[in-house]
């Protein structure tokens, strides 16, 4: 903001200040004229009002999944077989690409255990977003070489647990908040 | 380029606007007494029927977004009414998404005829980054186009690709849902997709007067490389021009007309005509074919943010082409290892497509890695090699001598003539 005032004297001249006075306040006026144009795209009010749903997981017998959609979202909630869960607890951790339990009812340290996938003293639940960690995609259930889920997009292949385990996906599939609200209506989200 | 008016206003009416606004005198300068390398081949037709396309495209969407309905429940009916109620409305809709596709098509010869001619070189490098600005815009576009209709494909393919810019570590997450107007793929971003989808044609129409501008500086490159030196090196761009563009045009509108009338499913997938459904991924889920080559490089790549980012760069590098290229020889003509090396590109870049189209695994994951990795080579060490130990074939002195060279001397060719 150099001016040819200032460059014989060196010192800050009231036109100087002017400058930089209106060039500040254009500066943050511009800033709050473009912040609604930029966060009317976010998730609107209706949006976030879906956030949560309940499911009745009573006729859900072990081996037999369910599919439902929360946010959008698929959301599986499979009943497992013993044969899985051992499987899955048989694995172990330095063998998963992605050690992070990525599950929000733990917390975001912990690792990625068949019990931390799993639910809370319920072992045979597992409930997870639906949605390849790598492009988005809906992985296909009990299909692939850990018997878990397949993606049909790019070939990620997840174990029993849901943890990733071959292909480009970086991350476990992700588990919402939920909770049991009795033994057979699940509250997701 | 002596490119300044010597437009004389012939009517009263002409001379009362031209001292008001000059437009008819830039007109005149631009399309009419525009000098015009003598020896510009069939090659440099691509510039015109792209202009065309431009055009076309922007007159059959705007019909089609009169019987347009941008939200999900109602939007592939209302596709489906195009195709079946609506007047010509099948004719539109055929023109407009094979329209895209022939599109892309005429883009990339003209990219590879910038390419083998050595059309990006100084002076022409804004010219250049200009049109690779327009490629962008047009990949925008037309993947947002193919979400409109909101069949399978749609969706899978708005989910997939909205999905890369959550490789973004930190904000990728934000980016996503921002982009959504959600927490997947839904009807907001469907709105907002026709929102863009009918703006960004005419973004490109601003671009691409800025190419034409920046083209109309330094003037056309022509086959030979070698500039203007003469004013019997050029012929006004009317008639010679205008009639050669004209010409191509008609024989690319035949293809065109083939396509849309013979074959107009044959670039579509019958997984479209499935109403979206975010429960369930398609089997196979591949892009439109214009995007394979870059789809391939995306899979081809085992981490989720080296994939996006070595997708973004496929692109990318095409800007610094002009800096890349060491050599001062713009024509491949006369550089016998560049124009080896030029057409191995090409079928890396057609393989690639290829692959792209195929399941990604066993033998297609391991070429797709190579073909990859050989397409940037070919970008930041080929390209920039060659130039230093070449030793380029002599340049004929003039546009003028290579084109008597080979039609023989003025009075010999009216002799044959």
């Amino acid at each position: 903001m150099a001016t040819s005032d200032t460059a014989d004297h060196g010192e800050p001249t009231r036109r100087d200040f002017l400058y930089i006075a209106t060039g500040a306040v254009t500066a943050v006026g511009t800033a709050l004229v473009a912040w609604p144009i930029v966060d009317q795209m976010n998730p609107d009010a209706a949006a976030l009002a879906l956030a949560t749903i309940e499911v009745d997981i009573a006729s859900v017998t072990p081996g037999m999944s369910l599919t439902v959609k929360w946010r959008g979202k698929p959301v599986f909630i499979r009943n497992r077989t013993p044969e899985e869960i051992e499987a899955a607890k048989a694995v172990p951790l330095s063998e998963l690409k992605d050690p992070v339990a990525r599950n929000e009812n733990v917390p975001a340290t912990a690792n990625a255990t068949d019990a931390n996938r799993a639910a809370k003293d319920k072992e045979n639940w597992l409930v997870m977003v639906g949605i390849c960690t790598h492009l988005g995609c809906v992985p296909l259930g009990q299909q692939g070489d850990y018997g878990g889920w397949f993606c049909p997009c790019h070939g990620s292949q997840y174990d029993t647990a849901g943890r990733i385990r071959k292909g480009p996906a970086p991350e476990n599939l992700a588990i919402p908040k939920y909770a049991f609200i009795s033994d057979t209506v699940l509250r997701i989200g | 380029m002596d490119g300044h008016s010597t437009y004389q206003p012939k009517s009263a009416a002409a001379r009362w606007l031209e001292s008001r606004l000059p437009v008819l005198g830039l007109v005149h300068s631009s399309f009419i007494v525009y000098p015009t390398p003598r020896n510009l081949n069939y090659w440099w037709n691509f510039g015109a029927i792209l202009t065309f396309m431009l055009a076309a495209q922007i007159v059959t969407g705007i019909v089609l977004a009169m019987h347009y309905t941008p939200e999900a429940t109602l939007a592939l009916n209302s596709t489906e009414a195009i195709m079946r109620d609506v007047n010509y409305g099948w004719l539109l809709r055929y023109l407009h998404s094979n329209g895209a596709s022939l599109f892309f098509f005429a883009v990339y010869i003209h990219i590879f005829r910038g390419l083998y001619y050595g059309s990006y070189k100084e002076p022409r490098e804004v010219l250049w980054i200009l049109g690779v600005i327009i490629l962008l815009l047009m990949i925008a576009t037309a993947f947002m186009g193919y979400v409109l209709p909101w069949g399978q494909m749609s969706f899978w393919a708005a989910t997939v690709i909205t999905n890369l810019f959550s490789a973004i570590p930190l904000v990728g997450r934000a980016i996503t849902t921002w982009l959504w107007g959600g927490f997947a793929v839904d009807n907001p971003t469907l709105n907002r997709f026709y929102s863009l989808h009918y703006l960004l044609p005419f973004m490109i129409a601003g671009v691409v007067v800025l190419h034409i501008w920046a083209l109309h500086v330094p003037g056309n490159g022509n086959p030979t490389g070698v500039p203007v030196k003469s004013k019997q090196d050029t012929v006004p761009f009317h008639p010679y021009y205008t009639v050669k563009d004209f010409f191509g045009l008609v024989v690319f509108l035949v293809l065109f007309a083939w396509v849309v009338f013979w074959i107009p499913n044959f670039m579509g997938h019958a997984d479209n005509y499935i109403p979206a459904n975010p429960l369930k991924t398609p089997a196979h889920i591949v892009p439109e074919w214009y995007f394979l080559p870059f789809y391939a490089i995306l899979r081809s790549i085992p981490d989720k943010l080296l994939g996006v980012i070595a997708l973004f760069a496929a692109i990318a590098v095409l800007v610094f082409v002009p800096w890349l290229d060491t050599s001062r020889v713009r024509s491949a003509t006369y550089r016998p290892l560049y124009r080896q090396f030029f057409w191995i590109f090409v079928v890396v870049a057609i393989l690639l497509g290829y692959l792209g189209s195929q399941p990604p695994e066993g033998v297609y994951v391991v070429l797709s890695r190579i073909c990859t990795a050989y397409y940037f080579i070919h970008f930041l060490i080929i390209l920039p090699v060659i130039g230093l130990i070449e030793r380029p074939k002599p340049l004929p002195a003039s546009i003028t001598e290579s084109v008597l060279a080979k039609v023989g001397t003025p009075a010999a060719a009216a002799a044959k003539g």
